[in-house]
């Protein structure tokens, strides 16, 4: 009974927790021409009031313990019956505490980032309805909170892609990434769909315990967890729709830190992980999910070794530590996929802030071949921006490191190929960073003197975040020590009570003995070091320069394109769509709809030219008509009162 | 009890009476072209009405019809005023009050 009554006195904050950024985003919408500068502030200060908030339920949260209550009812008719609710559990309060956290910092940032720029408010209201639309994601106890969520972070990322829209091709970007993500979308609505017409309900509890009555790996639950898996997809950039992220860096680079690289695109990690015990019960699902994730995570390591734009190289490391997270919750391994998605938050958002301040020395260049030498120029650019290198080629002890060996060793122990596979894709992505490191500040400068006269550290409010994501990439990985270590994995053990279900249901995880550990540790570290000495030997020792893409031949030219993805999904949908469009307007269009339309208007025209000709300006005339008239209803009422009803 | 009052003419006179200066000015509003004429006419009918009413309304032992009277007499006056205003412009542009002059306004 007292722990029901500490419950409900949690309510109250878990409330607030997505009404500040809703409430700043109504201030700034309504106040932001008075506000000014001011809005930044505000907007930053709301994040902050959620994290606190979030870190006060997380301080009295009992452990083990979980809040899921009603909100308000919200949909009810027959057996439908949905209420609006919140669930504050581990899982939820993980994802919290990322959201605000991080979030909070790149506000802070953008306030640096943003000064000059004339949507300076519009900035900052469009950010804190993106937090408040993910706190919502994270925070809803049915998966119909957690569309909502779901779509309204999509809007967010499609007004904040076409941030600048006075490019046109930053608005392609934006729509391209708004429709990738309606494809996901339209997969995971059908799946609620499927949920609510068996189950008879979509909040998570329910669905579960419904789930379960059903026979594992049944033709059903495999379909619901297919149509889910296709929704994350399209939010998470994998193979076959991850063309959109890349593109999605048109965005103002803060937004990139946020939305697509700490939180927007692990909506799709996070919400199987919520459904966990679905997944479990649907093997094939997972062993499609571990195919997809295992190859996006090789695929976009490849394409990133020819990028030569800062943030497409961090755009592509993205995805492919996406796929790596989703590699994880393929093995079943749901606590790694989680624990890599928040040291990824760590130091992804600080690399993307790191070349946010790069480009921000830079005046707005983002090419690395136009760059070199930066160390000298803006020092804690360069010290932040080592360390989330390092944390994410998987250097001890940084905190790349520890989640992505985590992962790494389960693959070991459920199959050698899949580990292999990642390993690879590990030593390329500690090369292309690297690489990106090396070219962007080390060696001499080579953009035009007067950009060299510009270079300049950012202002604090973009050095403070720098500073303390650094020391989150540091330190982060320490949560989750290795069992190797011989402490407790404090991570995965707080997560445990989520996935309860799922691990009673696929059986205990593979336990590699200590010694297989320290191997693949070893051989994970050795493997990004040679990565590193490689990528040392041609950009430092060699000075060697990526070619202008005009000379790139053979395979290279094939990488340095994205292997004509974009090209082939051309060819494949966009193209026939524009035939069919042409056939449709010329066919349909023109000749039958038109057809209707033009005969009604011609028929209302004919009528018209006919009856006007009885307007003949001729005064005697009128005067003629309306007293035939009032004769003719004279009569019929004195005469025929029937008739007269009739006219009436 | 009702108060019956005494007439020395049948209504039926009244009504024939109005009858005829309303037909008259029908004719009058259909066949003349003069617009005072035909204002004239129209005012012809609407007295005809209010002959019609006076007398029911005496017949009935009812004073609302007489009351009515007033309002319509009020209303045609104003009606005049307006009407004869709108002559004289049209007579200063036209230099005429034939109303076949004003075809103007057409297809």
């Amino acid at each position: 009974m007292d722990n029901f009554i500490e419950l409900t006195k949690l309510m109250t904050p878990a409330i607030l927790i997505p009404l500040f950024p809703l409430l700043g985003f109504l201030l700034i919408t309504l106040f932001g021409k008075t506000l000014k500068k001011g809005s930044g502030w505000l907007a930053s200060a709301m994040i902050l009031a959620s994290f606190i908030c979030t870190v006060y339920i997380f301080v009295n949260l009992p452990e083990g313990q979980s809040l899921n209550f009603t909100v308000f009812e919200w949909i009810k008719w027959g057996d439908i019956n949905l209420a609006f609710g919140l669930l504050i559990d581990p899982l939820s309060l993980v994802m919290l505490l990322v959201v605000t956290g991080v979030g909070f910092l790149i506000h802070l940032y953008s306030i640096g980032y943003m000064h000059s720029d004339e949507g300076f408010s519009r900035f900052f209201l469009q950010m804190n309805l993106f937090i408040f639309f993910m706190l919502l994601l994270v925070m809803g106890n049915s998966y119909l909170v957690m569309f909502i969520g779901w779509e309204g972070v999509g809007l967010c990322s499609y007004l904040l892609i076409g941030f600048w829209f006075k490019k046109d091709a930053f608005n392609d970007a934006a729509k391209k990434a708004f429709i990738m993500n309606r494809i996901g979308d339209l997969g995971f609505l059908i799946g609620m769909f499927f949920m609510l017409f068996y189950f008879g309900g979509l909040d998570f509890t329910s669905v579960m315990i419904a789930a379960q009555t059903h026979e594992k790996g049944s033709a059903l639950l495999v379909t619901i967890t297919l149509l889910l898996f296709i929704g994350a997809m399209g939010k998470s950039a994998q193979i076959p729709l991850y063309t959109w992220l890349p593109d999605a860096m048109a965005g103002p680079t803060p937004v990139s830190a946020l939305i697509h690289a700490a939180t927007m695109v692990t909506a799709g990690i996070y919400m199987i992980c919520r459904s966990n015990i679905l997944f479990a019960l649907a093997p094939f699902t997972l062993d499609f999910v571990l195919i997809i994730g295992v190859a996006t995570s090789l695929f976009a390591a490849i394409i990133g070794l020819k990028q030569n734009d800062i943030k497409k190289v961090l755009a592509y490391s993205t995805v492919s530590q996406l796929g790596l997270m989703f590699a994880a919750l393929g093995l079943g391994v749901f606590s790694s996929g989680m624990f890599h998605v928040v040291t990824h938050a760590f130091f992804k958002a600080l690399l993307f802030l790191g070349a946010g301040s790069v480009i921000h020395a830079m005046s707005g260049a983002q090419d690395i071949r136009n760059m070199g030498g930066l160390s000298k120029y803006i020092k804690i650019t360069y010290i932040t921006f080592l360390i989330g290198t390092l944390a994410i080629s998987g250097i001890f002890p940084f905190a790349g490191f520890f989640s992505k060996d985590e992962i790494l060793a389960q693959s070991f122990a459920n199959h050698k190929l899949i580990w292999g596979i990642l390993s690879f894709s590990s030593m390329l992505t500690a090369f292309y960073m690297f690489r990106l490191y090396f070219l962007t500040f080390n060696t001499q400068f080579r953009g035009t003197d007067e950009q060299k006269h510009h270079l300049h550290e950012s202002p604090a409010t973009m050095t403070i975040p720098l500073i303390l994501l650094a020391a989150l990439s540091v330190v982060g990985g320490f949560m989750g020590l290795p069992a190797a270590f011989g402490s407790a994995h404090v991570f995965s053990r707080y997560l445990s009570p989520v996935f309860e279900g799922s691990v009673s249901i696929m059986g205990a995880e593979h336990h590699l003995n200590h010694a297989t550990e320290w191997v693949l540790m070893g051989i994970a570290t050795l493997a990004a070091i040679v990565s590193i000495i490689v990528a040392y030997n041609i950009y430092i020792s060699k000075k060697g320069l990526p070619e202008p893409d005009a000379e790139v031949k053979g395979f290279a030219k094939w990488v340095g394109n994205k292997f004509y993805v974009d090209e082939l999904f051309d060819m494949i949908f966009v193209r026939p769509l524009m035939v069919m469009s042409d056939i449709f307007f010329v066919l349909v269009d023109k000749l039958i709809i038109d057809l209707f339309v033009n005969a009604a208007a011609w028929v209302v025209g004919f009528t018209g030219r006919t009856i006007r000709l009885v307007q003949t300006g001729n005064t005697g005339f009128y005067i003629f008509a309306m007293v035939i008239s009032i004769m003719v209803l004279l009569y019929c009422q004195l005469v025929d009162p029937y008739l007269y009803v009739y006219f009436k | 009890m009702e108060q019956v009052i005494q007439h020395s003419n049948p209504q039926s006179w009244y009504l024939v009476l109005s009858t005829i200066l309303f037909s008259i000015g029908v004719m009058g509003v259909l066949f003349r072209r003069n617009a005072i004429i035909i204002l004239m006419c129209i005012e012809l009918m609407l007295n005809s009405v209010n002959i019609l009413l006076v007398s029911f309304s005496a017949y009935a032992g009812n004073s609302e019809g007489q009351v009515f009277v007033f309002f319509i007499m009020v209303v045609a006056a104003a009606e005049v005023a307006v009407g004869l205003a709108l002559l004289v412009s049209i007579f200063r542009n036209t230099a005429s009050t034939d109303i076949n002059v004003l075809s103007k306004l057409k297809w």
